[in-house]
C-alpha cells in the first residue's frame, strides 16, 4: 500500500495518514467484569485478516474507517464512521 | 578460541560437518514441543537437555532455522534497560553471551564494542541520566558521557548533525556487543541436538489440541504429535499459535527493517544509536554497515521493504556521517515484530496447562535469546516461572502490572 484514499479528500499518498489501531466497541462498563475491561483494554486481535481500521488524514484532519487485510496490506474500502454504504477501491 | 577451530586447524582432513541430523518423520509424542526453531525456541530445548535432562524434546520450525527474526536483527547484545527488572533480566542474557562462544564450541564473533545511546534533546539527557542511575544501582556498566568522549571513541561523528540536531551527550554502556545471530541459531541447535532433541525443518503446526483446559496434542504438516506441553516461540507468528488455543494477548505486529552497506575497512568501532534520528548502526566483522531504524507505522503480516524506510533511514546517516554519501546500500529486509504495549516480552506460563508462552520479543529478543532459553526451559521443567522472569508474565496486563520499559527502546518506536 503507497496511497490511500480519503473518502473527503480522494486517493492521496500514504505519507499524508496515520494509523489510528483497529475499530474496536467497549464492552458495557456497567455491566462487565473486570477481566472483560481488563482485556478490552490491553488484548487485541493480532492475528492477521480483514479488519477494520481507523485511519487519519492528517494535512484535512479527517478520521475514517479503512477496510484492510493486515496479511495481503490490501484496503478493500474507505467511509466516514457510519457512512458504510459506499465502496472506494484502493488506488494502485 | 573455541577448541574445535583448534583441532580442525591441526587435523588433515576437513570435512564439512553437519550441525544437526535430519530425521525423517516426528515421532508419535514427545515429553515437549517446542514451536519455532530460531535462538529461542531453540535455547530452549538446549537447557531443557543441558539443564534439567529433559531430551525427549521436538523443535518443529515451518521454515529453516533462524530464518526469521533470529536472522533479521541487528544483531545488538545489551542491558542498559530503564526498569530494574529489564536491565537484572537483559544483563543475566550478556552474562551467558560472552562466554557462549566457548560453551557452544561455535565462534559467534561475539564482539563488545561499547554502546552510545546519543542525546539530542535535554529531554532525552534526562531519559539516559536516569537509565544511567538505574543501570548503576543493579551493577550494570553505564554512564553518562559528553561530547568529547564521544568524539574520542568515533571522531568520524558530525557532532552538530549537520546542524539539524546537535549531540548533547550520551549513554554510553561499556558490555555492549555485537554477535553472529545465525550462528546463535546454530551453535544451540547443534549444542540441543547432541544432548538428544530432535529438530525439524519445513514442519508447520496447523493446529494444537486442547482438552479440558489442558495441551494434549500438535498437528503438524507431517502428522499429529502427542504431548502434554507446548513451547511457542515463534515471534511475529505469536498471533497465529495463540489463536489455536483461543488465547487472546495484547501482541500486534509491525514490521521492522533493516538494511546493510557494502563492505568498508573497519572504521566504526562502538554501536552507535540516536534515538531523535531514529538510527542504530554498527560495523560487521565483514565491514557493512549494519543500519536499523523504528517500526513501521501500521499493522502488516509481511516481511516486504519499503523504499520509505531506507530513504528516511540514509537520510538520517548522512546527518551523523556525510562522507558516506558516496557508499551504497547493498541489501535491505524486514522481519515481522510482536509489540506489546509496555515494551516487554511475555514470557512464562498461561491460562492453558501445558502451553507456554516465549513471546512479545518486538524489537529487543535477540539480546535476550540465551537466558529466555534457561528461563523457558526452567518454567517448563518446575511448570513454574522463576522470579526473574515474574513481571513478563502474560496475567500482568490483567492485574495492570505493565512494565515501564519504553524509554529504554533503542530509538521511539
Amino acid at each position: 500500500m503507497k496511497l490511500l484514499t480519503c473518502p473527503m479528500n480522494g486517493t492521496r499518498p500514504l505519507s499524508e495518514f496515520v494509523f489510528g489501531g483497529e475499530y474496536r466497541q467497549a464492552p458495557d462498563q456497567d455491566t462487565c467484569t473486570d477481566a472483560q475491561w481488563a482485556a478490552f483494554v490491553h488484548n487485541r486481535s493480532g492475528a492477521p485478516g480483514d479488519k477494520k481500521e481507523w485511519w487519519y488524514h492528517s494535512p484535512s484532519g479527517t478520521w475514517f474507517i479503512a477496510e484492510r487485510n493486515t496479511l495481503t496490506d490490501k484496503v478493500t474500502r474507505t467511509y466516514l464512521l457510519g457512512q458504510n454504504n459506499t465502496t472506494q477501491e484502493e488506488g494502485k | 578460541m573455541p577448541l574445535r577451530l583448534l583441532k580442525f586447524a591441526l587435523s588433515k582432513e576437513h570435512p564439512a560437518p553437519r550441525f544437526f541430523k535430519s530425521h525423517e518423520t516426528p515421532k508419535k509424542s514427545y515429553d515437549v514441543v517446542i514451536i519455532g526453531g530460531g535462538g529461542h525456541g531453540l535455547a530452549a530445548a538446549y537447557y531443557l537437555a543441558k539443564d534439567h535432562g529433559i531430551t525427549n524434546v521436538c523443535v518443529l520450525e515451518k521454515g529453516y532455522i533462524g530464518g526469521g527474526n533470529t536472522g533479521r536483527n541487528t544483531t545488538i547484545v545489551r542491558s542498559n534497560y530503564l526498569t530494574p527488572e529489564g536491565v537484572n533480566f537483559y544483563d543475566a542474557s550478556v552474562k551467558i553471551y560472552e562466554g557462549l562462544s566457548e560453551e557452544l564450541d561455535l565462534n559467534l564473533f561475539y564482539s563488545t564494542r561499547g554502546h552510545f545511546t546519543l542525546a539530542h534533546t535535554e529531554s532525552a539527557m534526562r531519559t539516559m541520566r536516569w537509565r544511567a542511575e538505574v543501570n548503576k544501582h543493579v551493577g550494570v556498566e553505564s554512564r553518562v558521557v559528553g561530547p568529547d568522549e564521544i568524539a574520542k571513541a568515533c571522531p568520524q561523528l558530525d557532532l552538530s548533525c549537520s546542524g539539524q540536531a546537535p549531540i548533547l551527550g550520551a549513554l554510553f554502556h561499556a558490555p555492549g556487543s555485537v554477535a553472529r545471530h545465525d550462528g546463535v541459531a546454530w551453535g544451540y541447535a547443534r549444542g540441543a541436538d547432541r544432548l538428544g532433541a530432535e529438530i525439524y525443518q519445513n514442519t508447520e503446526v496447523l493446529g494444537i489440541d486442547v482438552k479440558n483446559g489442558k495441551v494434549c496434542g500438535v498437528k503438524t504438516n507431517k502428522g499429529y504429535i502427542e504431548t502434554k506441553q507446548v513451547l511457542s516461540a515463534v515471534a511475529g507468528f505469536t498471533p497465529r499459535i495463540t489463536e489455536m488455543v483461543d488465547l487472546e494477548t495484547p501482541i500486534v505486529i509491525h514490521p521492522l527493517q533493516a538494511c546493510v552497506t557494502e563492505p568498508m575497512k573497519p572504521w566504526l568501532d562502538t554501536i552507535l544509536v540516536s534515538g531523535s534520528l531514529h538510527v542504530y548502526v554498527s560495523q560487521s566483522s565483514r565491514g557493512e554497515l549494519v543500519m536499523g531504524s523504528s517500526l513501521d507505522p501500521y499493522e502488516v503480516h509481511s516481511t516486504r521493504s519499503t523504499l520509505d524506510f531506507v530513504e528516511g533511514l540514509t537520510s538520517h546517516m548522512l546527518d551523523m556521517f556525510p562522507f558516506l554519501s558516496n557508499v551504497k546500500v547493498v541489501r535491505q529486509w524486514a522481519g515481522m515484530a510482536d509489540m506489546t504495549p509496555d515494551f516487554a516480552p511475555i514470557m512464562g506460563k498461561t491460562p492453558i496447562e501445558g502451553f507456554y508462552l516465549d513471546a512479545g520479543w518486538g524489537t529487543w529478543g535477540f539480546k535476550a535469546t540465551p537466558i529466555s532459553g534457561k528461563t523457558m526451559a526452567q518454567t517448563i521443567a518446575n511448570d513454574s516461572a522463576p522470579d526473574l522472569i515474574h513481571s513478563f508474565r502474560l496475567s500482568r496486563f490483567e492485574d495492570y502490572e505493565l512494565t515501564g520499559e519504553k524509554g529504554a527502546a533503542s530509538v521511539g518506536h
